[in-house]
């Protein structure tokens, strides 16, 4: 056995050697069999699925992993004219913040819901950077379940992180700002008004609910990324910060002064006990919190008025800031909890603090002679285990397999490093096309890394693919990560922004789909269950059609007595009860979109016309072989004319009376 | 210069139901939409353990009895079939989009049309009076997931339809 497995090193060693004596260059950098490992054939299935932020899309998307196919876009916080996600009336509260409807935001990061510290595939939570939001996506449908806006935020960045069983997901502010109910204060105040707020948004185990349970309120820092404590460390969390100069303008140089920014590890089951003991002040704030209701096909949206606010100037024991070099991005704790990164990414090494010392710095009190802004700050040497040295430049965020590895991604020297946690020794490094932002290990994040794929998701594409004009398709790159070495094997485009990413086992979330909605169940207030309940009604100017769609036809499919200046809502139920099945639903004129109604669901799309004439509509999703013949007329006659509603389909004509 | 038109009509269906069948394609055996075309699947898919008078399903004489009409059942079917099923069916002998229900129960043994409305995609492909019908409607009958309670509470009311009493 062990003379086998010397040849076998020395087979690799001689391999790695003609590997590395070529130049790295984007055409050989890939080996020979990389095609064999990313092929999945016709008809078979990925091994997981990969949930990539669509950054300024506002949207999620999914991949399966190793083909880097494209299996589906979950618009989130923003407008799908292919799902008519924010054109139904059924979605728009969807997007309704204290603002207003806001149909745009930053899509960033992902975090799967977990139990013990392990996904559990029932939920993903992504973060809305610009108008501070968080939603909850279903895993089961596919599609936003919820969104909560955050106040007291200027930028949700630091978040959606969560905690070992999703207890909590955090919101943890960009940009420090005031307090919303003291807002109209001058820039230059910054170091007095401006400050941290960090959301504790607790999930409901069973629904999936989400509400602000509290949220901390520290000095005015730009908070970055954060990741959960586990295992020993469970019950704490830490968030990475930059700009600690509290600069309030020209922050590329400003908020680059000082060597160590800092990470705030948060005690936050502490910070639950001082809430449940009632501490803790209420303040009056505004916030929307929407809803989407699977059994009336609905949303709604609610403004909330109240949040609790802990000081933690006032609770010395919750928060305390560690020196970490420079301007932190990543913030990353390996799978036994013991070893937490910093990745400084203007810093030339990277850092490893460990827990124990952590609390035993807290115990013996081995802080730093100045607080910062009345927050303890531990000494560096008292935190840290030790340090990666030369790792590369511009570490940006690190993950984890089961085998005590450590990933890092590097933007500025555009590479992923592997490295080993105990020892803090590089062990293998490749090179990105280009400039690689976030990286993902499937499982990387959690306690039980499942390894096996990296996939690095940059930030410039240039040459990767086919040119496309000024604007190129945003780039990922897998790579190999089961041998000593890391091996690129892939290269594919996904849509723009991807930040983070997670991925999970297919088995997971593969079995538990919904395929339809069943009809019987439908509690939509504008159901149509079958033909026998189309009707179109009129109320004072808005006219209700309830419409059914079945393979190959709309009922009704002819409709009159509708007049200038109505609104006309088309509320579709589509009866069929097969997978794979929906209908579309569209009108000449209308000026939001178009219905895509699943097996099972009602939609509705509201219509205005513009002009009296014969407006056609039709079913927009390819659905049979009689789907073009799947249509109808509207006729809108002018204001006051006296031609009666009247609807039917064939033969059979209903005539409403006056 | 009507019959050219009609046949260009007819050749530009049958090519649009290759595209729909090859679309739903890839759902797996699941679905059992996996065939290509009508003409194809009847060659290669009729298997001789295919009994077309039994159908295929959970259903046969040992657990389909017809005794004297249901009057409770069949007034259940009748408001299954008005979400489920009337969109594409009419009561009377007319075709819709499927052909009208008038004397179903008379062609076919209870146990039949329980085995199709509950197991449709199967026996589109395999039972070659099914496949004669398609090629008339050009519409798969899709699986309207009908419980097997609900499926005896519609043929109840077929059975209705039909004058039983």
């Amino acid at each position: 056995m062990k003379s086998s497995k010397i040849i076998i090193g020395l087979l690799s060693a001689a391999a790695v050697a003609i590997v590395a004596c070529k130049p790295k260059s984007t055409s050989n950098a890939v080996s020979g069999d990389a095609a064999s490992k990313v092929y999945v054939a016709p008809g078979k299935y990925d091994e997981f699925y990969n949930f990539v932020s669509g950054g300024f899309s506002g949207q999620l998307s999914v991949y399966g992993l190793p083909s880097g196919r494209l299996l589906r876009v979950i618009p989130v916080f923003s407008m799908d004219p292919e799902k008519g996600w924010g054109f139904s009336e059924e979605t728009k509260p969807m997007l309704n913040t204290s603002h207003g409807f806001v149909p745009w935001d930053d899509l960033h990061h992902v975090e799967m819901s977990m139990t013990d510290g392990i996904a559990d595939g029932k939920w993903a939570f992504v973060n809305g950077n610009n108008t501070p939001r968080l939603a909850r996506v279903d895993l089961t449908t596919f599609r936003t379940a919820e969104i909560i806006e955050l106040p007291n935020s200027g930028g949700n960045h630091s978040s959606p992180f969560g905690t070992e069983n999703s207890e909590y997901i955090v919101a943890g502010t960009r940009f420090s700002v005031p307090s919303d109910a003291n807002s109209d204060v001058s820039i230059e105040s910054y170091k007095e008004n401006f400050k941290g707020h960090i959301s504790f948004v607790s999930v409901d185990k069973e629904s999936g609910e989400m509400n602000i349970a509290f949220q901390l309120k520290t000095p005015g820092v730009n908070f970055d990324l954060a990741r959960t404590g586990k295992g020993k460390s469970h019950g704490w969390f830490f968030f990475s910060t930059y700009n600690t100069e509290q600069a309030n303008t020209l922050q590329e140089v400003n908020a680059s002064q000082k060597d160590k920014d800092f990470i705030m590890a948060v005690n936050w089951k502490k910070a639950e006990e001082y809430i449940k003991a009632g501490k803790g002040a209420k303040q009056k704030v505004k916030y929307a919190h929407n809803v989407f209701d699977e059994h009336t096909h609905t949303a709604t949206s609610v403004i909330k008025d109240e949040v609790t606010v802990l000081d933690v100037a006032e609770y010395p024991d919750i928060v305390y800031f560690i020196p970490c070099p420079k301007s932190p991005h990543g913030c990353d704790v390996d799978p036994t909890g013991e070893y937490i990164v910093g990745s400084g990414k203007l810093a030339a090494l990277l850092p490893v603090f460990s827990f124990d010392k952590i609390q035993k710095a807290i115990a013996d009190k081995a802080f730093e002679s100045e607080t910062y802004s009345g927050i303890p700050v531990i000494k560096y040497e008292a935190a840290l285990y030790g340090e990666v040295q030369k790792p590369g430049l511009g570490p940006l965020h690190t993950e984890f397999d089961a085998n005590g590895n450590a990933y890092t991604s590097f933007f500025v020297s555009s590479e992923v490093v592997k490295w080993n946690v105990k020892d803090l020794q590089v062990l293998d490094r490749q090179p990105t096309f280009y400039s690689v932002g976030h990286l993902m290990v499937p499982g990387g994040n959690t306690k039980k890394p499942l390894g096996k794929y990296l996939v690095a998701y940059n930030k410039i594409t240039k040459d990767r693919y086919l040119p496309t004009g000024p604007e190129l398709s945003q780039s990922a790159q897998l790579y190999d990560i089961s041998g000593e070495k890391m091996q690129l094997i892939l290269d594919f485009p996904t849509i723009g922004e991807p930040h983070y990413a997670q991925a999970v086992a297919a088995e997971l979330i593969k079995d538990k789909q919904v395929k339809i909605f069943d009809i019987n169940k439908n509690a939509h207030a504008f159901v149509a269950k079958g033909e026998a309940e189309t009707k179109v009604e009129r109320i004072g100017n808005q006219v209700h059609v309830y419409l059914t769609t079945v393979r190959s036809h709309l009922s009704p499919d002819k409709i009159e007595g509708v007049q200038l200046g109505d609104n006309v809502y088309f509320h579709v139920t589509n009866l069929e009860q097969d997978w794979d099945v929906p209908h579309g639903f569209a009108i000449k004129g209308a000026s939001n979109g178009e219905l895509l109604v699943m097996p099972g669901e009602t939609t509705t799309l509201k219509w205005t016309p513009d002009r009296i004439g014969i407006f056609p509509m039709y079913c927009t999703d390819f659905c049979s072989a009689l789907h073009q013949e799947m249509s109808g007329y509207v006729r809108v006659s002018p204001k006051g004319s006296n031609v009666p509603i009247s609807y039917g389909l064939g033969d059979k004509m209903t005539t409403v009376k006056k | 210069m009507n019959t050219s038109m009609k046949k260009a009509v007819i050749a530009i269906a049958g090519f649009s139901l290759t595209a729909a069948v090859l679309v739903s394609c890839g759902g797996g055996s699941s679905s059992g939409q996996t065939k290509s075309t009508a003409r194809e699947t009847s060659e290669t898919l009729t298997t001789d353990d295919y009994d077309p008078n039994r159908g295929e399903g959970k259903f046969d004489e040992s657990n389909v009895e017809a005794g004297a009409l249901n009057m409770a059942m069949a007034e259940k079917g009748e408001a299954i079939s008005g979400t489920k099923c009337l969109s594409c069916h009419k009561l009377s002998d007319e075709k819709l989009v499927g052909p009208g229900w008038e004397g179903v129960t008379e062609r076919r043994s209870l146990h039949w049309i329980m085995n199709f409305i509950t197991n449709p995609d199967p026996m589109i492909d395999k039972d070659p009076e099914v496949q004669a019908q398609l090629e008339l409607c050009l519409v798969r009958m899709p699986n309207q997931n009908l419980a097997d309670e609900e499926a005896r509470e519609i043929v109840e009311f077929m059975r209705k339809n039909d004058g039983v009493k």
